[in-house]
């Protein structure tokens, strides 16, 4: 996965099938994501996200429970969402025993977004990863350089 | 929703060139753009490129010295790149919170549901 890359993870207290179905049915997702969902939760289906008076379309990638989700968002409304016009929310989750899953979540495509197809074929090509770490050590060097 | 500057700012930092760019600067303070050209393994014609789409992205800013173009670091957006970044993250993290609660209700339902009903 190339580039600008948000990884987040939660160890949650329940069998993975509990958090499978939290994640992915319409009544659930609009208890911890959006305001108004409404959303199919199967390959290519086309859906909505309600956030306050925003909003925007969402299609659906990967489902493969109860271990993978993955959709895209942020793209321009009346454009197929592809690696480029659009970001890749993907969800991982991992059994640890009978009562415990672990989930992670990576969304990725920000830096993508409105460049030429060349360029972010050869970035794509190039970079792998390490983006939000790179942004923190600049920072501190900066800071360091400034204070000393 | 991510903003049009904020887009800009992105693609401007995710080039691996600039980023090289970006380190020389930080880490070196005002230079030209002939200094850089000495330290990167690309042409000055591509430094230039790139100088300007930092600028452009409001990462550098420029000042004139003489007959030289000296380029540094303007601190406030770097900062503010990367406090972006950390909003992003926890804006996850908030959802991930709320996901954690919901499934661990849901389980303790479960279990409670099935003990009365053995």
């Amino acid at each position: 996965m190339p580039g600008l890359m948000i990884e987040r993870e939660v160890v949650i207290e329940a069998p993975v099938e509990v958090v499978w179905r939290t994640i992915t049915e319409p009544d659930q997702l609009s208890q911890w994501f959006a305001d108004r969902v409404e959303l199919v939760v199967e390959p290519g289906a086309h859906g909505f996200m309600e956030f306050g008076d925003q909003g925007g379309p969402v299609v659906v990638e990967i489902v493969d429970p109860p271990t993978c989700f993955s959709f895209r968002w942020n793209y321009p409304a009346g454009e197929e969402p592809v690696a480029g016009n659009s970001m890749l929310v993907e969800f991982t989750l991992t059994p640890e025993g009978d009562e415990r899953t672990r989930l992670r979540v990576v969304e990725s495509g920000h830096e993508l977004l409105g460049w030429p197809d060349a360029e972010k074929q050869r970035y794509a090509g190039e970079h792998q990863g390490g983006w939000g770490t790179y942004l923190d050590r600049l920072t501190t060097l900066l800071a360091k350089r400034q204070s000393g | 929703m991510t903003a049009q500057a904020d887009d800009e700012l992105w693609s401007a930092i995710a080039d691996p060139s600039r980023r090289r760019v970006l380190d020389l600067l930080v880490s070196h303070g005002e230079v030209s753009a002939s200094w850089l050209a000495g330290r990167v393994p690309f042409s000055r014609q591509a430094v230039s490129k790139h100088l300007v789409v930092l600028e452009r992205a409001g990462l550098i800013s420029r000042r004139k010295q003489g007959r030289e173009v000296l380029y540094q670091v303007e601190a406030g957006r770097l900062d503010q790149a990367t406090r972006a970044m950390a909003e992003l993250a926890a804006q996850w993290d908030r959802r991930l919170g709320a996901i954690k609660r919901l499934a661990e209700t849901a389980h303790a339902e479960n279990e409670r549901r099935n003990r009365h009903e053995p």
